[in-house]
């Protein structure tokens, strides 16, 4: 069998149904294969977007996202979406095309060192060196990617080697003797942690993409509503818990409520479930949470001490560790009534600051409505996508998620362009859902190529645009911090966004008018095919409140 | 230290001074890997990263032949070598490391040194050191004798000192290997 053909055996194997990519020279062979594996092939108009479509598929199905290039640019292309996948965990598996064996190292052409260029950002890579080697590797792979601590691994086959007859048998299992995730958690650390919950008296659940990733969103739930503890989420968990809940705080960090991070502030235990720290939800380290003792589960233990000293650690599943923790905690049966102070003065903090914003009194779009109109319109049951920005901080704020998995966006990376690519593989993976990229006018452009996708692969994504005609965030930084010294963030007047959209054969509408806005929203969900709605919203409206660079939870403004 | 987005101009003395924090003590990493294309990149990458200038290494085969072993030695930088430690366990060709305790660690290195001996004299006192280093002498010319010392560090070191005054031509380095003492020996 050729070795190409093995690979598409074991793509099958692994369950894969749908892959994203680009041919060219080097992945040729791979291209003859899927004509006729029996896969649908998603046909990408820039490597990047099929790297983010790859992730939108694993972030809004929790199976393997795949993506393919050919060798040098194809895969140099991928080099963003696959530094996207590692630092928000998303299990992906990329196969690029290498230039012919007797060619590497040589400058030939189209030739880049894929795995030498992705070796710090990658879970794992092969670079396949004998074409019996191949099925092994993809297994590895597709196993690697999605066990653990999800992440990419790029597998890089030489044209030639994919082009050998190989001896090919189902491979059943994989043996990585230096690959041992722990799972299961242990038993005396998560009795511990019940003991820690049962006796704080201002504890705070803080809850990140692992628990999404774990698949664990009803465990977590189970856990929180054990009492009623005070529960948040990162920009990566959210979902995970729902935002319509009682015990809910809103998201924490530089742009979280103010009721989530004076929590955190002045907690005396944190219990972080897949949670990393990250700098966006700290602020100044130094000054995080001064009053806490941590409990930190984790799947992977290079994050357990990393940023804030765990005091109880447990490394493993959240899926696994939460049943036990919350049966644990539940048999010692403590007072709920010791934590009423507690949930008292987060009710007076959430009554005093709730999230708002000043609406207008005319038609003007205030983004922060255009969000909240999508949420209307959507009955906030869409998969929502987004770029990077205020758009973003915005949606996290004001689409009140209540399911995991259907709030899809660059949280670790911070990819400006992944919300249109990213769209279109969340779509291939959950036809049934509205799938929504609300996206912003200094980001789309960035990706607007694969509306081309949406439109000849038929996959009805619709695009929010906030459009403010700036870079928005960074301008809401310049004007804070760098005394209104807009350099280079204005986005003038290109392009047409209505005539682009229709140009690649999609909807184009255009909205300015307050009161259009639920019902163009509502139109274009009902439309059949892709459609772009440029919504014209407030220029100069800044993302509050947040924590100002380098402070502290308490020096939230606005 | 300012965020990238504030406008705080930061002072040079200050980005070194956070910069140059060392742990002080020296580390010596034994790690067994799976003898596969990259490994050793990886792990240098893991290292170079983080700011961890590595002062020695070697790898060589092990008594499986599908296993290398990697010793390392790094100076401890900033960073606590415990991320280190775990970013390469996170490694999927890692399958073992330990971080050697100096005082319980037997460690060993090979140093050739090519010394310029014109004259009788000082061919016989480098002979003599090196007899007292218990080293051998491995290659004889006209100009220049060449010793191979084998030992500690600090007994590299020592020696280098020793023949340096006579004209130290070359000095080449294995790097130290070693292994943990046995239990209840001295």
């Amino acid at each position: 069998m050729r070795a190409v053909d093995a690979i598409m055996e074991c793509l099958k194997a692994e369950g894969v149904e749908h892959v994203f990519g680009i041919p060219g020279g080097a992945n040729l062979p791979t291209y003859d294969a899927l004509y006729d594996a029996g896969l649908r092939h998603v046909q990408c108009r820039h490597e990047q977007g099929a790297g983010h479509a790859a992730e939108g598929y694993a972030k809004a199905s929790g199976r393997v996202g795949v993506a393919l290039a050919t060798s040098g640019p194809g895969a140099t292309n991928l080099v963003t979406a696959i530094a996207d996948a590692v630092m928000d965990s998303v299990p992906t598996v990329f196969l690029t095309g290498q230039v012919r064996t007797e060619l590497i190292g040589t400058d030939g052409f189209q030739e880049a060192d894929i795995s030498g260029i992705t070796m710090p950002i990658v879970k794992h890579s092969i670079l396949i060196q004998d074409p019996r080697d191949i099925p092994k590797a993809i297994h590895e792979a597709f196993h690697i990617a999605r066990t653990g601590r999800p992440g990419p691994v790029l597998v890089d086959v030489p044209q030639d080697l994919s082009r050998a007859d190989i001896p090919y048998e189902p491979v059943s299992n994989v043996h990585l003797p230096g690959y041992q995730p722990t799972t299961d958690g242990n038993a005396k650390q998560i009795r511990l942690a019940a003991k820690a919950l049962a006796n704080a008296r201002r504890p705070v659940i803080y809850g990140g993409g692992g628990v999404v990733n774990a698949g664990a969103a009803k465990e977590f739930r189970e856990l929180c509503v054990s009492d009623p503890f005070p529960v948040t989420c990162t920009l990566m968990g959210l979902g995970a818990f729902p935002a319509d809940h009682e015990q809910w705080l809103g998201m924490l960090g530089m742009h979280g409520t103010r009721a989530a991070n004076y929590a955190m502030d002045e907690a005396d235990l944190i219990v972080a479930i897949g949670a990393r720290f990250d700098d966006r939800v700290t602020g100044k380290l130094s000054e995080f949470a001064p009053r806490a003792k941590f409990i930190h589960v984790d799947i992977d233990p290079a994050e357990i001490s990393k940023n804030v000293p765990a005091h109880i650690p447990i490394v493993g599943d959240a899926k696994n560790i939460l049943p036990k923790l919350t049966a644990e905690y539940r048999a010692i049966d403590s007072d709920g009534a010791r934590l009423e102070g507690w949930v008292e003065r987060i009710r007076g903090w959430r009554e005093k600051h709730p999230l708002g914003y000043e609406d207008s009194t005319n038609s003007e779009i205030k983004p922060q409505y255009m969000v909240q109109a999508l949420f209307e319109a959507t009955a906030g049951q869409a998969i929502v996508t987004s770029d990077v920005g205020q758009h973003q901080m915005w949606a996290a704020q004001y689409y009140g998620f209540t399911e995991p998995r259907r709030w899809i966006n660059s949280g670790g990376l911070g990819t400006m362009g992944f919300g249109l690519p990213s769209a279109l593989g969340a779509k291939v993976a959950c036809p049934d859902l509205d799938v929504v990229c609300l996206a912003g006018d200094g980001s789309l452009i960035m990706t607007v190529q694969e509306l081309a996708t949406c439109v000849d692969e038929q996959i009805p994504v619709k695009v929010f645009l906030m459009n403010n005609g700036y870079l928005g965030m960074v301008r809401q930084w310049q004007e804070l911090f760098w005394d209104r010294r807009y350099s280079s963030v204005k986005m003038g007047g290109s392009p047409d966004w209505v005539k682009l959209a229709e140009a690649f054969g999609a909807k184009g509408m255009r909205v300015t008018e307050k009161g259009e806005l639920v019902g163009a929203f509502k139109d274009a969900l009902a439309e059949d095919g892709p459609v772009l709605v440029d919504v014209r919203v407030t220029p100069e409206e800044n993302c509050y409140p947040m924590i100002p660079a380098g402070q502290a939870a308490r020096d939230m403004v606005g | 230290m300012g965020e990238p987005g504030t406008k705080e101009v930061l002072n040079l003395a200050d980005l070194e001074a956070s910069g140059g924090i060392r742990t002080g003590r020296k580390h010596v990493l034994s790690i067994l890997v799976e003898n596969k294309p990259g490994v050793l990149a990886r792990i240098a990458g893991l290292f170079a990263r983080r700011g961890f200038n590595i002062d020695s290494l070697a790898v060589g085969p092990t008594d499986d032949e599908s296993m290398s072993r990697i010793t390392l030695t790094v100076d401890g930088a900033a960073h606590p070598i415990d991320q280190v430690t775990k970013q390469l366990h996170k490694l999927v060709h890692v399958i073992k490391i330990r971080d050697l305790d100096p005082p319980e660690t037997v460690a060993r290195e090979l140093a050739l040194f090519k010394i310029s001996c014109h004259e009788g004299d000082s061919r016989a006192q480098v002979m003599q050191f090196t007899d007292i280093f218990r080293g051998k002498t491995v290659d004889v010319s006209k100009r220049s004798v060449t010793v191979e010392v084998t030992g500690g560090d600090d007994k590299i070191q020592a020696f280098e000192e020793m023949v340096r005054p006579f004209g130290l031509i070359e000095m080449v380095r294995t790097g130290e290997v070693a292994v943990a003492r046995g239990r209840g020996a001295t």
